[in-house]
């Protein structure tokens, strides 16, 4: 009764998506297993989406997937517990299509991008679990045990794309337990707007877009972000930050939403809005040093299981469909060789995100979640130090400039010594470099 | 040993809201689910295949998207599964769906007979309980209604004996095959399909039938025009301000308790007790 697929891919997710459409499209039999009761059911996003990875998989999608809208301005906000110093970055190039970045409602989109894998060919089954990995006796992954009747089913090669806790990699030992440093716990709310006063709102218009990052003492000195999107009609806020900071400031997620939720900078744009939507995801940032060894004889692993996050620009599901591309691709040039799916002929997977913006982007800032973890200064003090600073030079109150200046800078060597000052611009100069 | 079983695909009314302005149902971005008390009539004829072997058919009429609820009845185990469906469908009440489908069910019977159709007691979203009955007063089948279980299928004497839920208490009823049952809610519990079932749900060829393969001539009985049901008006039902009162008396006797509440009711509406009043002379 068992039947053989060419490939089997385990997860419905970004990563999941971009790896069975493409390896459908090239005509192999493809069976994608998703837990979740639809694809997209478990998923969970700001949610931005990067319109190149996307681009490279499905080149016209901008005809038909769900977008909400594109971004044409990027604000930055650097925030205590009254205000905030920021930039604003706003672009007429940001609006000449194609466009860039979107704003997406994920349960929208992925609906879309599964019904897509589905029409390229690939066999798609939801709500069923892959219990284990069902191996020959030479150790090699052969096929996949679910968690129904009859449930063994055999594939050349498995992709895992199960995601940040991905049991199944861990289980066959492919990947350590998280560490709870290496994961951010990040939560979201939807709250639902008319499209007008959206607009009207965040000075934008059509299909124009706002991106608000923001960082400081919203996050109590724990290493994390927060962040605001226009949806159409929605507007996507929430924050994140590292479990083990949870673990150790003792607040939980929620709170932490709903005091950014109150900053007086924030609660305006949220105003009279109806809240539809909660949602809660981890998110892997361990960066580079967290990936785990990502193929071997039989399978491969795409996505956020691999850890391929990029904390510090926020990028995940584009790197999530980039890995899930160059999978399919690797196993489509196999294939079509006559080659094995052996650790030796996969290894080119390796390459292939060695020589792509994945690794090397994650090369780039390998040091930064070391550096901030172990350095708060950077999330508490220069944030407040910052905003203390705007507020003194801006208030209008008779007293001269120079004598200001003055005050600031002894504020600052109050906080942090002259060699702390130094050493952290030298630090973060290292580790953006 | 044949079974139909008639499933309605409808919005998941756990998760569903009315319009604070337009007291229409917003349906946007509503699941759509399989009637849950179609599952038990399914689950019922699936455990009679078990038992007795044969074959299970579900059928739905609907608009194509139904499609999603008929794949999932075969990812359970059902053998066949079609979609009656036809813009000429539209807007059937329950007199004119029971008339398409007894039709469909007629069609079905020519290539395999029916021993046994099923429905759901009643549909979450009409709660009316008339399409299961009508299609069985149609098709002039005996009719089992709120079943609550199936005690015995007889293949030899071609009977069926039953549990039926009943005010009161529970009828033992026991009639001629073929019949039509409608099953209660509760008494049994969807089973988990089989790997190789999802595979197969997933890649089957959905047969559909317009209304001329249902066979169906006559237009003025489906759809709008074979509909006398209208709906007038939708409306929320605004939350009672009022407190509820217990009225009690210390004799216990149902006249004092009359006298009692009369007076009561005096009391709060004073235009109440004017009219009495006016009467009594």
């Amino acid at each position: 009764m068992s039947e053989k697929f060419d490939v089997i891919v385990v997860g419905a997710g970004a990563s999941g998506n971009a790896a069975a459409y493409t390896l459908a499209k090239s005509g192999l039999k493809v069976l994608q297993l998703e837990r979740g009761e639809t694809p997209g059911a478990k998923n969970v996003q700001g949610a931005i989406l990067y319109a190149d990875a996307l681009e490279r998989i499905i080149p016209d999608f901008r005809e038909e997937a769900p977008l909400e809208r594109h971004i044409i301005e990027q604000r930055m906000w650097v925030m205590d517990e009254r205000s905030y110093v920021g930039s604003h970055f706003r672009s007429d190039d940001f609006n000449k299509p194609p466009y860039n970045r979107y704003t997406i409602i994920r349960a929208k989109f992925d609906k879309w991008f599964s019904d897509k894998v589905k029409e390229a060919g690939a066999l798609v089954i939801c709500e069923t679990t892959v219990k284990e990995l069902l191996r020959d006796d030479k150790g090699k992954v052969i096929g996949v045990e679910v968690d129904r009747a009859d449930g063994r089913i055999y594939a050349d090669l498995v992709i895992l794309a199960d995601g940040v806790n991905s049991t199944l990699a861990r289980k066959a030992g492919f990947r350590p337990e998280l560490d709870p440093k290496h994961v951010a716990l990040a939560v979201k709310e939807i709250h639902f707007l008319p499209k007008d006063v959206i607009e009207s709102r965040f000075n934008i218009q059509d299909e124009e877009g706002v991106v608000i990052e923001m960082m400081g003492k919203i996050t109590h000195g724990m290493m994390g972000t927060g962040f605001l999107y226009t949806n159409s009609d929605s507007i996507s806020v929430g924050v994140g930050c590292l479990l083990s900071d949870f673990m150790e400031q003792k607040i939980t997620p929620y709170q932490l939403l709903e005091q950014l939720k109150a900053h007086p900078s924030v609660a305006p744009m949220l105003e009279g809005g109806e809240m539809k939507e909660y949602a809660a995801h981890l998110i892997p940032e361990g960066g580079y040093h967290a990936i785990p060894q990502i193929y071997g004889d039989g399978w491969l692993i795409v996505g956020d299981s691999g850890m391929f996050v990029n904390a510090v620009h926020r990028e995940g599901s584009n790197l999530a469909m980039t890995t899930g591309r160059i999978a399919a691709e690797t196993a489509i040039e196999l294939s079509r060789a006559g080659k094995a799916m052996s650790a030796a002929n996969l290894a080119l997977y390796r390459q292939r995100l060695d020589d792509s913006f994945v690794i090397k982007d994650l090369k780039k800032y390998k040091d930064l979640p070391d550096l901030l973890d172990t350095n708060k200064q950077f999330l508490t003090t220069y944030p407040e130090l910052l905003n203390r600073s705007a507020y003194a030079m801006l208030k209008v109150d008779g007293e001269d400039k120079r004598s200001k200046q003055k005050d600031i800078y002894r504020g600052f060597r109050a906080e942090r010594s002259l060699f702390g000052l130094l050493g952290d611009a030298y630090k973060l100069w290292r580790a953006f470099r | 040993m044949h079974s139909v079983v008639c499933i309605k695909q409808v919005p998941d009314s756990a998760q569903i809201r009315v319009h604070p302005v337009t007291n229409t149902i917003m349906r946007q971005g509503v699941p759509a689910i399989i009637n849950p008390y179609d599952l038990f009539a399914l689950e019922e004829a699936l455990r009679l295949k078990d038992k007795h072997g044969g074959r299970v058919t579900v059928i739905t009429m609907g608009p194509p998207q139904a499609e999603a609820a008929l794949r999932k009845a075969l990812s359970y185990g059902a053998d066949e599964i079609i979609l009656v469906t036809d813009k000429a469908f539209a807007g059937a009440d329950t007199l004119a769906t029971s008339f398409a489908l007894a039709s469909a069910i007629r069609k079905i019977d020519e290539t395999h007979p029916v021993t046994l159709v099923f429905t759901g007691k009643q549909t979450i979203d009409g709660d009316t309980a008339q399409v299961g009955p009508g299609i069985a007063k149609r098709m002039e089948l005996q009719l089992l209604t709120y079943v609550s279980r199936i005690n015995e299928l007889d293949g030899a004497s071609g009977t069926i004996t039953v549990e039926r839920r009943a005010e009161g208490g529970v009828q033992l009823l026991k009639t001629a095959l073929p019949c039509l049952v409608t099953m209660l809610e509760g008494t049994n519990e969807m089973r988990r399909g089989s790997l190789p079932d999802q595979l197969r749900a997933a890649r089957h060829e959905l047969t559909r039938w317009d209304r001329v393969a249902a066979g169906i001539e006559d237009v003025t009985k489906i759809g709008l025009k074979g509909s006398p049901t209208v709906v007038n008006k939708v409306f929320t039902p605004s939350p009672r301000a009022e407190k509820a009162e217990m009225v009690t008396v210390d004799s216990g006797r149902p006249a004092d308790l009359a006298v009692e509440l009369i007076a009561r009711l005096g009391q709060r509406f004073p235009v109440v007790e004017a009219e009495l009043a006016r009467r009594a002379g």
